[in-house]
């Protein structure tokens, strides 16, 4: 008779074999002396702007506070992956970093949903606060009156184009269109003198995400009258507008008469990239609706090194529908750090904050990522404007520059938005039709607090 | 649900009864042999809820929640709500229809022939030939889904190699993944997936008895009378098991057509997964996703009963 081991024996092994295999530990890596901050690398994996910059401040931070460590969690993704994984990251107190790099379109949302901590108790004792420019303390600030994000720099957008190509066409190097039809001309004169280049570049449809939305659609609208996303009076989004329709009708000229990206190009999801790394630096795009943070690729161990492209390329600032005054148009967006909800170290990670947000530390990130500066003292300072060829351009616009309603229900409305422009750019839908699509989606993703224009 | 088939693997098999003894164990020393029975398991047991059961349930639960992933204080429960959104929405139906396409042409056409084929064909062909088309077939499986994907964008895409080869034949060429994406996520699957069949079929086919091949041949059947009438019901159970493995895996391919269109241009190769993506981390809507992840259950729960069913004549 072989010896039987008693149940309760075997209950105990079972047990303790099932606690080992799930490895239910309590470790999550909780350290009150390390401070875990993500941050999004980017997807090219020659370009480490971030990397570096972050870097330097660790080395810094970790000395002026002996004993404190930073761990730096970097997440490798496009942006709307980003925004999915730092969501479902800081839904846990386990998983939750004590720091995150928020975009402020997405700001307000993930405030909505208790993912972050009121900064103003931090930012009421540091006196640097009081460096930064109005408008960029109110890109992070909630419904509730309290700022949820200290911003690292904003953005503008404006017209790049290449003095060869319109050396050729005949253009000329000062160029600066005065309506959206002198885009057109232009673009036009480009089709029929340079073959074998794109003469536009307009970003849409769902592939290429909020830079669809920005840097295309919203270039369009907000030069066409007030406010023609959301009313603040009423507090409602906007739907049937006809300025919505024009800028539809912008886009479906660009793609219908060939003088945007081949289609499918223009919906290829790596295509951002392709714009930055190839097209500009190859002389294959005449004119690229973008963002002032282009050049972070090209300087000196950014990537894809191109010194020379202030030479080569021009800028012009993007004119209202038909020049109505002010005649500019631009969109400003730009990133902040928050602290989550769930962090285990709030305190430490202000500091870290802090740190980053020194004038000197600052300065070094704006000119490091192309970046408009947020701190008026840097602005002012005659090294940071000379720093970049295009930096004094791109800060010129801020005062006729916009600022996207980031409202908790904007991502869905802006994903409505790039779902009417892949329409009509595939020639799927009419304007209008795809226009009224946009109206239904905006409609159910706001429970009707819509306002008809 | 049907009845169980006899004593399939997942069949708990009573252990045959001692010689009949007058009297009978007590009912308490049962209980305590069924326990002790019970306990090599059940560590097994306990994982499987934690890590299977226990996500699955709660999956159930969201789904019927109006969970998002950001822009909302608190979810409630709301029923139904998300299914009947679901039905009356046009992007979910296309999905299930551009999944239906997807599954029935990559697996069911493309990988179930291909491989059947491909797998006779090696029976009759040389050592080398048969070492050759087996390495190259099973290098397209083993191939990591993200790695496969981008092979087959740069194959497809506008300055890639099918262009090209249509090119130097003088033959037009166009982007098929804007023309004909469902097409060409379609060919990418059955490229990437025939060599599971074919190794399936293979194994299959050599179990048939040379005697009955020879047979059939003596009585002068030809090539296609004999896998009609002798090949073909002797694999049906292999048949049927491979089309569920395949159909389940197709139905869930997500990273292949994610690298490839993104289930675009438009939503015209957005299946179900993608849709679900989508609607869940896109769009940040939880609960719809996760309410459609359930649907996409349904479906291969129908397909899997169809098959059964086939499976079940004359066992």
């Amino acid at each position: 008779m072989p010896v039987r081991p008693t149940t309760p024996l075997l209950l105990a092994t079972a047990l303790v074999a099932a606690g080992t295999l799930t490895a239910c530990g309590g470790d999550s890596g909780d350290d009150p002396d390390t401070v875990k901050v993500s941050f999004k690398q980017s997807t090219d994996n020659q370009v480490k702007v971030m990397d570096t910059y972050l870097a330097d401040i660790k080395k810094q931070f970790e000395k002026a506070n002996p004993g404190k460590k930073v761990k730096l969690v970097p997440i490798k993704a496009p942006d709307s992956e980003y925004y999915t994984k730092l969501q479902q990251m800081m839904r846990s107190p386990k998983t939750a970093p004590d720091l995150v790099y928020e975009d402020t379109f997405l700001i307000n949302s993930d405030i909505t949903s208790g993912y972050l901590k009121p900064l103003d108790p931090y930012l009421d004792k540091w006196e640097d606060w009081n460096q930064f420019i109005g408008t960029s303390k109110s890109a992070a600030k909630a419904a509730d009156g309290k700022t949820y994000g200290v911003p690292d720099g904003t953005d503008t957008r404006g017209l790049w184009f290449s003095k060869g190509i319109f050396k050729k066409a005949g253009l000329p190097a000062d160029w600066q269109p005065k309506s959206w039809d002198d885009i057109l001309e232009t673009a036009r004169t480009i089709k029929k003198k340079v073959p074998g280049v794109t003469p536009l570049n307009v970003y849409t449809g769902k592939p290429a995400g909020e830079a669809a939305t920005m840097q295309g659609m919203e270039m369009l609208l907000y030069g066409t009258g007030q406010d023609p996303m959301y009313d603040p009076k009423s507090k409602k989004w906007v739907t049937g507008s006809q300025g919505f329709k024009d800028s539809l009708k912008f886009v479906e000229t660009v793609y219908k008469e060939k003088l945007g990206p081949d289609v499918t190009d223009a919906l290829d999801p790596n295509f951002a990239t392709r714009v930055r790394g190839e097209l500009l630096p190859e002389d294959k795009l005449g004119i690229n609706l973008d963002g002032s943070w282009l050049p972070q690729d090209w300087g000196k161990g950014a990537g894809h090194e191109w010194p020379e492209w202030s030479k080569k390329l021009g800028l012009a600032h993007m004119p209202t529908q038909n020049g109505e005054a002010p005649g500019k148009v631009s969109m400003s967006g730009g990133w902040t750090w928050a602290i989550p909800t769930k962090a285990s170290n709030p305190d430490l990670a202000f500091k870290f904050i802090e740190q980053m947000q020194t004038k000197a530390n600052a300065q070094k990130w704006y000119v490091a990522n192309s970046g408009i500066a947020v701190r008026k003292d840097v602005a002012a300072d005659p090294a940071y404007l000379k720093a970049q060829p295009g930096l004094k351009f791109f800060t010129d616009l801020v005062p006729s520059t916009h600022y996207r309603p980031a409202y908790p229900a904007y991502p869905k409305v802006s994903t409505a938005v790039q779902e009417a422009m892949e329409k009509v750019t595939t020639g799927d839908a009419s304007v209008e039709d795809a226009a009224s699509g946009y109206d239904d989606e905006v409609k159910a993703a706001t429970d009707g607090e819509v306002v008809e224009k | 649900m049907t009845t169980a088939p006899p004593a399939g693997p997942g069949d708990i098999v009573k252990t045959a009864p001692g010689p009949s003894s007058s009297h009978p164990p007590s009912r308490r020393k049962l209980t305590g042999r069924a326990l002790s029975r019970a306990l090599p398991v059940s560590p097994a047991v306990i994982l499987l809820l934690l890590f299977l059961a226990g996500p699955i349930g709660y999956c159930a639960y969201i789904a019927f929640t109006d969970l998002q992933l950001t822009g909302q204080a608190e979810s409630s429960f709301v029923g139904f709500d998300n299914f009947r959104k679901a039905f009356g929405d046009e992007a979910f139906l296309n999905a299930v229809w551009l999944t239906l396409v997807f599954t029935v042409v990559s697996s069911l056409i493309g990988q179930n022939t291909i491989g059947l084929a491909l797998a006779s064909l090696m029976q009759r062909a040389s050592k080398p030939v048969r070492t050759l088309t087996g390495a190259i077939v099973i290098t397209a499986w083993v191939l990591p889904e993200v790695v496969a994907a981008f092979l087959l964008y740069a194959f497809f895409r506008r300055e890639g190699t099918l262009n090209a080869v249509l090119d130097f034949l003088h033959l037009p060429s166009q982007n098929w993944m804007y023309t004909l994406p469902i097409l060409a996520v379609s060919f990418a699957n059955v490229w990437r997936g025939t060599a599971f069949s074919m190794l399936v079929y293979s194994a299959a086919l050599n179990e048939i008895p040379k005697e009955i091949t020879e047979a059939a041949e003596v009585d002068g059947a030809g090539g296609w009378r004999r896998m009609w009438h002798i090949t073909l019901p002797m694999i049906r159970r292999s048949i049927g098991t491979n089309l569920m493995l395949n159909t389940l895996q197709t139905l869930s391919v997500f990273g292949l057509i994610w690298v490839m269109t993104r289930g675009g241009p438009g939503n015209r190769s957005q299946t179900l997964p993608l849709f679900m993506y989508e609607q869940a981390f896109q769009k940040s809507m939880i609960g719809y996703g996760t309410a459609v992840a359930l649907l996409l259950l349904v479906v291969g729960s129908l397909f899997s009963l169809v098959y059964m069913r086939l499976l079940r004549t004359e066992v």
